[in-house]
């Protein structure tokens, strides 16, 4: 676990404030998903949210970029209040990067179009620069290579690295990632985890739902656990696998830990 | 080959088996008849009923053709040049293949006018159907409708001109606005085409003088096949684009586009298109202003145009159906607008899945311009039944005329299924 990589407390994590959640609630209808959720993330902060399934977690990072409306409290992204404003919202998703569980790459589109689409519409960027800096993404996930062929021609764990330089490619300050190992094979997840530690290193604002709880270990500084639409218990990584304090979490680790 | 290890349980191959040729039986026509043709006794049985069934249709049809008379003035000279043998008139065709091409009104001395418009219709859908040809011929495609209403009913080519200019002005305006908003460069777009239309109008009345370089030809005027390809095309062209609109109406969130979309297509569906070609005939000159006389094609082309839309509409609305949310949400979470998403990202995959549904409805329209002959349009099979078969040279020579008229509509809409088919292998993507 502690390779060469620095500790999860060594890495740089600034006062700024990135993402301020107060008082949140969201319904499904009549169910209530999310209650009170109460949030705030610094930049520079990788944070862990993991949880049983129907917990709320993905429910709650979707809100952050609007995939999802909330219907009562407040969520400030970088410093914009997220309200029912068109322009607002897309502006808040061109800062935001999202990586889904299923890729959800354009399989119409060659890996290099599907990098190079949304900084061309949304953005603006000229071509020639869009694919430069796509080139360059797709050189950090390591496959350049693969940038004239189409998403249905990759292997899982290449889709989900392709999905990641999408989504830098927008240049996002910060960085949501909704079970982005949860469809893959062993092998592959190691590919896709490595990517997000190396991103976790260069100081990206990262929320992450995921049940990787190695990862959560290496990387976050910060481990959330949801559980019936409430945030139960967060903690340094450390304290939180070792030192549970809520019932349901030490059932929940031991659960997950205990095979 | 080693058989060191032939007789222990642990095995190592130690030499690689070269290829061999597989068996003559495995081979060639001989596997090719036994698999296809002789598998099972059942399978050898209809094989033998089948060639049977053809030969006896193709001995009955052969002759007919074969011996076929194409030389005579009216049918009864062809019975006699037949003298009771088996034998199709085709003579009929021959002299009458004015009519059946281009309707018994159109000046005899101006057919090269629709014959060259087709030729150039070649020209401008070749880009739009096979898009590894330069973009810029598209420019060719965007005059071409202009230029074609000119050819065809001729008259002052201010007309079409005008129509250009509106157009043109209307999509200025439209791309200077629709950076700020859609809505503002939709309507400011049509508003500018308007004003052009209407300052247009003026300078038209003002110039007509009996200087035109092309003889008008009124509506009434066309007819034969021509009149089935031109409805055709218009219309096939016209509802892709508003099917397109309807499907994306119909899925909206805003109640009130939404509710306009599903009863428009639930409306039009509900209806049969004789009911509605009637309507254009007869009733339509109703919803339009007293005194302004809207030519016949124009409301044909638009009830057929209402028809095909609200289908293709529903088509589309299951290629929308059958993409995966996560599209739409990868969309989103970078950022591009609803306007973007779709033209980038939803709109080209549900085409793609749309294609064989929009090509059955486009065949299908394309063979219900027929139904025009029923509102007295002299259409391919409206002159048929009308100044052809009642003609007391061929009273009687149905089977020559309908087989030729079905001959025609087979040839299209074959090449358009093929199309479709090679459109579908050219547009796969996802490797399945």
């Amino acid at each position: 676990m502690t390779e060469a990589v620095k500790t999860p407390a060594q890495m740089a994590v600034s006062d700024e404030v990135a993402i301020s959640i107060q008082n949140m609630n969201k319904w499904f209808g009549s169910f209530h998903v999310l209650r009170d959720i109460d949030l705030t993330v610094n930049r520079g902060e990788r944070i862990v949210i993991c949880g049983p399934s129907g917990s709320g977690k993905s429910t709650l990072i979707r809100c952050i970029n609007a995939l999802e409306e909330h219907q009562k409290g407040s969520i400030e992204v970088d410093g914009t209040l997220l309200s029912s404003d068109l322009k607002n919202i897309d502006k808040i998703r061109s800062e935001v990067g999202m990586c889904f569980q299923h890729f959800n790459l354009f399989p119409h589109l060659t890996i290099l179009e599907n990098c190079t689409l949304a900084p061309i519409w949304v953005r603006k960027t000229p071509k020639k620069e869009a694919v430069e800096t796509a080139m360059h993404f797709l050189e950090k996930v390591k496959i350049p290579d693969q940038a004239d062929k189409y998403p249905g021609q990759l292997s899982g764990g290449q889709q989900q690295r392709v999905a990641i330089a999408r989504s830098l490619c927008m240049r996002p300050r910060i960085m949501l990632f909704d079970e982005p190992t949860s469809a893959l094979d062993p092998e592959m997840i190691k590919e896709v985890l490595d990517t997000m530690i190396e991103l976790a290193e260069e100081g990206m604002t990262m929320l992450c739902v995921t049940h990787e709880m190695g990862f959560a270990r290496q990387v976050a500084n910060r481990v959330i656990f949801m559980d019936q639409g409430q945030i139960v218990e967060q903690n340094e990584p450390e304290e939180f696998f070792n030192n549970p304090q809520s019932p349901r979490t030490q059932l929940f680790l031991s659960q997950i830990l205990g095979h | 080959m080693s058989d060191t290890h032939a007789e222990s349980i642990p095995f190592v191959r130690e030499t690689t088996l070269p290829q061999a040729a597989p068996p003559t039986a495995e081979r060639g026509v001989y596997k090719w008849g036994r698999e296809n043709l002789f598998a099972t006794p059942a399978n050898a049985l209809l094989t033998l009923v089948s060639i049977y069934v053809i030969y006896v249709v193709l001995s009955a049809i052969l002759p007919w053709v074969l011996n076929g008379v194409w030389n005579a003035g009216s049918l009864s000279e062809c019975r006699e040049i037949l003298a009771g043998t088996r034998g199709g008139c085709f003579a009929v065709l021959v002299d009458r293949w004015e009519q059946l091409f281009f309707g018994f009104k159109y000046p005899s001395d101006q057919l090269w006018r629709p014959t060259l418009t087709l030729v150039l219709f070649f020209f401008a859908v070749a880009p739009v159907l096979f898009f590894d040809l330069p973009r810029k011929l598209l420019a060719f495609t965007a005059v071409f409708p202009f230029l074609a209403y000119w050819l065809i009913w001729g008259g002052p080519i201010l007309v079409p001109i005008v129509a250009l200019v509106g157009v043109g002005a209307g999509y200025v305006v439209y791309s200077r606005l629709v950076a700020q908003s859609f809505a503002g460069g939709f309507f400011g777009g049509i508003a500018a085409a308007a004003v052009v239309w209407f300052l247009g109008g003026y300078l038209v009345d003002a110039t007509t003088g009996p200087s035109s370089l092309l003889d008008a030809v009124p509506s009434r005027d066309l007819g034969g096949y021509m009149l089935n390809f031109m409805l055709g095309v218009t219309c096939v062209s016209l509802s892709v684009p508003i099917g397109i609109a309807l499907a994306l109406g119909r899925q909206s969130s805003m109640p009130l586009i939404k509710w306009l979309s599903v009863i428009f297509i639930e409306f039009i569906r509900g209806v049969p298109l004789i009911t509605l070609l009637f309507v254009a005939s007869v009733m339509l000159a109703y919803f339009f202003p007293p005194n302004s006389t809207v030519d016949l094609f124009l409301r044909v082309v638009i009830m057929i145009t209402m028809f095909s839309s609200a289908y293709i509409a529903e088509v589309i609305r299951g290629g929308l159906a059958a993409l995966p949310k996560g599209q739409y949400e990868a969309a989103d979470s970078l950022g591009l607008d609803y306007a973007q998403s779709m033209r980038l990202i939803i709109l080209p995959q549900a085409l793609k899945i749309s294609i064989p549904g929009i090509v059955n409805i486009a065949v299908g329209l394309f063979k219900d311009t027929t139904l025009v002959s029923v509102i007295s349009m002299f259409d391919l099979v409206g002159m048929i039944r009308g100044p052809i078969l009642a003609s007391t040279d061929w009273n009687g020579v149905y089977w020559e005329l309908l087989g030729f008229a079905a001959l025609l509509f087979f040839v299209v809409c074959y090449g358009i299924s093929q199309y479709s088919q090679w459109l579908e292998r050219r547009l796969a993507t996802d490797h399945r």
